[in-house]
């Protein structure tokens, strides 16, 4: 595979005008209690100079993939403007600036824990492993809004398998760089840190399950958690750990980061289940942002081929 | 005749954060999810006017400037609009008037409980706000009544408290100025007591207690 700088690359290029205008219609539409404005006549597209003058640089060679969905994708500029990134802010607006300067190269991912080929791999090296895929998947955040995105990346098996898990493997355990030089969020005890997420084996294993380094056709934004991260659309999105240094084969079940900031709230397996609430909000509905009213939220993220990873098991207990 | 001025540049002043969102939605700049920055925009701005109130009387006794209370009826004032735009932003533009879904939040969702129960108690004070209604009341009775503000401003804060997911920094520091504030009326209120200051003056008769 290669990246190649391609600095001619604009993101608003990449991102069809059609559906930026869909949310100015939405807005338009908006009327905010005696301010401004109703009629959507003469709103411009407002871009952000940070958007324009930023060059991603391209992924080549992307593969189409019949986990896609074909649903309306997200605006590129959502998507990186509004991030639950704790590392950097809890603010969902902070990440896309404070993470500009972060340095994704060089970069390793430790494999260690119960496999044959304990290394550490450069990240380069992992990105080779195996052709990259698009994979459009629903993202639906525990929060209660979601958006269509446009991974690039492909299935964690493929590293899973290189690395030779012992059979007394049963986990897998995910831990994000932990430097507050260069994260300013982990200067703040909101969180243990460092971010911790876990898998069962079978989980990571599902085809689904993707090990992400790019999406909208490009190397993936750092606010997006580049330069590696995993994509599990059938599961709240902090289930999706970002920034990947460590991988670790267990056979106890790892407790992932919110798990232990609030075990009553955030479970292990945390799969997208309408039919169990939040302790403190419903989730039987999301925004998909961009859209006025809410949509009803499905099973498994609309994801029905996970369901047999947990036929038996009583999803309200194991939420 | 001063103070008439001030007032004409104060009330203005009250309305900027709508303003500016007003602003932001029109330029399409309120981010990818303009209805929870809507929400909790007017939340935090209920919140500020809510402590600005309360804060006046403190202000006044401490320093002196008396002629402060006559900004105290606008900001609450101010406190329950803005409390109001947030509250049907959550009817409107969050629930989309689903009744069901809004009295199952009510029961079920104790920040929106701790919240209804913040915005309900400003309703009386909003309603007895005017001259008539402290005449009818009388200042006694009327003062009584308006010290309901202390316990929307709790029922605010821990609204505020119970939403938030894991970072209680804004909250906490919201929480530590409501117990500055409401720690100011507790000592006026205790010293007396104590039979130790003579100088803190009761205020009994005029309504600028509170
Ligand atoms: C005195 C009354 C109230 C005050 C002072 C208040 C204040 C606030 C504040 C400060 C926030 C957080 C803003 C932020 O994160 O920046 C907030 C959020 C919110 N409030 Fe209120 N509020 C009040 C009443 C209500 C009522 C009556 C409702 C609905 C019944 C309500 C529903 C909400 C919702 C849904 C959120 C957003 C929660 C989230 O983002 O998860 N509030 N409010």
């Amino acid at each position: 595979m290669l990246i190649k700088k391609a600095a001619d690359i604009l993101s608003s290029e990449i991102t069809p005008k059609s559906l930026y205008m869909n949310r100015r219609a939405f807005l338009a539409g908006t009327a905010i209690a005696g301010a401004a404005a109703v009629a959507g006549v003469g709103v411009r597209e407002v871009a952000s100079p940070s958007e324009v003058v930023q060059a991603n640089a391209k992924i080549d060679g992307i593969k189409k993939s019949s986990f896609s969905t074909t649903e309306k994708i997200t605006p590129y500029k959502d998507v990186t403007s509004y991030n639950n990134y704790y590392e950097f802010s809890t603010d969902k607006e902070g990440p896309a600036e404070l993470a500009k300067d972060f340095k994704t190269r060089p970069w390793t991912v430790t494999i260690d824990g119960l496999v044959k080929k304990k290394q550490v791999l450069d990240v380069d090296a992992i990105l080779k492993m195996a052709a990259p895929e698009e994979r459009i998947y629903r993202h639906r955040c525990v929060e209660g809004w979601s958006i269509v995105v446009p991974w690039v990346g492909f299935s964690l098996s493929e590293l899973i398998k290189r690395a030779e898990p012992l059979p007394k493997a049963k986990f897998v355990e995910f831990t994000t760089l932990n430097d507050p030089k260069q994260m300013p969020g982990l200067r703040v005890p909101v969180l243990e840190w460092p971010y911790v997420e876990g898998l069962r084996m079978d989980e990571a294993m599902h085809p689904l399950a993707l090990l992400c380094f790019g999406m909208y056709g490009e190397v993936l934004p750092n606010q997006d958690g580049a330069p590696l991260r995993i994509v599990l659309p059938w599961k709240y999105g902090f289930k999706s750990a970002k920034a990947i240094v460590r991988i670790r084969f267990t056979e106890d079940q790892p407790i992932n980061t919110w798990n232990k900031a609030a075990p009553s709230e955030y479970g292990f397996y945390s799969n997208v289940n309408p039919n169990v609430d939040h302790p403190r909000w419903s989730q039987a509905k999301e925004r998909r942002l961009g859209e006025f009213l809410k949509r009803p939220t499905l099973m498994f993220n609309g994801y029905d081929q996970v369901a047999s990873l947990y036929s038996g098991m009583d999803l309200k207990k194991y939420f | 005749m001063k103070l008439r001025w001030f007032k004409v540049v104060v009330f203005p002043a009250c309305l900027v954060p709508l303003g500016y969102l007003g602003w932001k939605a029109y330029s399409g700049n309120l981010g990818a999810n303009p209805i929870e920055a809507i929400t909790h925009s007017t939340g935090d701005w209920t919140l500020v006017f809510l402590l600005a109130t309360l804060a006046i009387t403190p202000l006044r006794k401490l320093t002196g400037q008396h002629w402060l209370i006559r900004f105290r009826r606008m900001l609450g004032l101010f406190a329950f609009f803005y409390g109001l735009l947030h509250f049907l932003t959550y009817i409107w533009l969050d629930k989309f008037f689903d009744l069901h879904e809004m009295l199952a939040d009510v029961a079920k969702r104790r920040f929106i409980t701790a919240g209804l129960t913040g915005f309900v108690l400003l309703i009386p004070l909003a309603i007895t706000s005017t001259s008539g209604w402290i005449r009818r009341l009388g200042g006694r009775r009327w003062n009584l009544l308006h010290r309901l503000i202390y316990f929307s401003a709790m029922a605010g804060v821990i609204h505020y408290l119970w939403l938030v997911k894991a970072d209680l920094r804004k909250p906490l520091e919201y929480a530590f100025v409501l117990a500055l504030l409401l720690g100011y009326r507790l000592v006026v209120w205790l010293a007396p007591k104590v039979g130790r200051s003579v100088s803190i003056p009761s205020g009994r008769v005029e309504v600028s207690e509170g």
